[in-house]
């Protein structure tokens, strides 16, 4: 997906994980991923570089898609689809 | 020539026959399982299990924790209290730190400063404290398994261990037969 796909994406849930540091975002998505239903695309927002890296490793472990990521000033926009 | 043919065919079947047992035994054997040998009690370490921990559980591997040793420590709780314990066993009790929050640093605890130093920094930068670590471990069904003879051994009793859902005590042969069957085995 493109930044500007990504951008414009309906969100069915947004998990605002910028106040902690690996692993509380995977911990947050996690619990979060139960709140949406299948096919629903999912946001983490994250100020840590790492969680960048570890969301696809966790989508692909998972079976959910990853769709892409937008930086902003200072964090980073993490978009999946739940499987 | 035709017979050896046949024979030939025969004897690759069986081979394949073989192969296709041993890898379904293979992949029976290998769990999506962590089990974590934990016999350091220094902070540092704790912490890295409990990192690790939790993103294995994140990623719905089942989480083995077999603590035994020095991180026994760890797992007491400081609120409780052990009587009947004998000279040697009371010694232990109170050189030992008493709990989580008491752990020292492998390096640079320059007398108890370390850890303070690195709690602050923790609470900063927004990484779980490790009693908000053993909090999400028990929600996510994290299992602990206490060594019962080195918890004997360092004179520590079950009444001063934390309540924690998923405790158990059991030995090393416990702790081998699972890491058996798990996928990823790691010491500290």
């Amino acid at each position: 997906m493109t930044q500007e796909e990504l951008k414009n994406i309906s969100v069915a849930k947004s998990v605002d994980a910028r106040g902690t540091a690996c692993p509380g975002p995977l911990l947050e998505a996690k619990k979060a991923i139960g709140t949406i239903i299948a096919g629903d695309v999912m946001e983490v927002l994250s100020a840590d570089e790492g969680t960048r890296v570890d969301i696809p490793k966790w989508c692909s472990k998972q079976g959910h898609e990853f769709l892409g990521t937008v930086e902003e000033n200072g964090y980073f926009r993490i978009f999946l689809r739940k499987k | 020539m035709q017979e050896e043919l046949t024979k030939q065919i025969d004897h690759l079947q069986k081979e394949i026959d073989d192969l296709k047992t041993s890898v379904s035994s293979l992949k029976e054997s290998r769990k999506d399982q962590l089990s974590f040998a934990v016999v350091s009690g220094d902070m540092d370490k704790i912490l890295a299990v409990m990192v690790i921990s939790l993103a294995a559980a994140a990623l719905d591997t089942r989480v083995k924790l077999f603590f035994s040793f020095w991180s026994l420590s760890a797992l007491r709780d400081k609120k409780k209290k052990a009587p009947g314990k004998d000279f040697i066993s009371k010694m232990f009790g109170i050189m030992l730190p008493k709990g989580k929050t008491g752990l020292k640093l492998s390096k640079m605890n320059m007398a108890g400063m370390g850890p303070v130093m690195i709690k602050y920094l923790m609470k900063k930068q927004g990484v779980l404290s490790l009693e908000q670590m053993f909090e999400e471990a028990a929600a996510l069904g994290i299992e602990i398994t206490v060594c019962e003879m080195s918890m004997n051994l360092m004179g520590f009793k079950k009444e001063e261990m934390i309540d924690y859902p998923n405790l158990r005590y059991a030995g090393a042969t416990t702790f081998m037969a699972e890491a058996n069957e798990s996928s990823v085995q790691l010491f500290v």
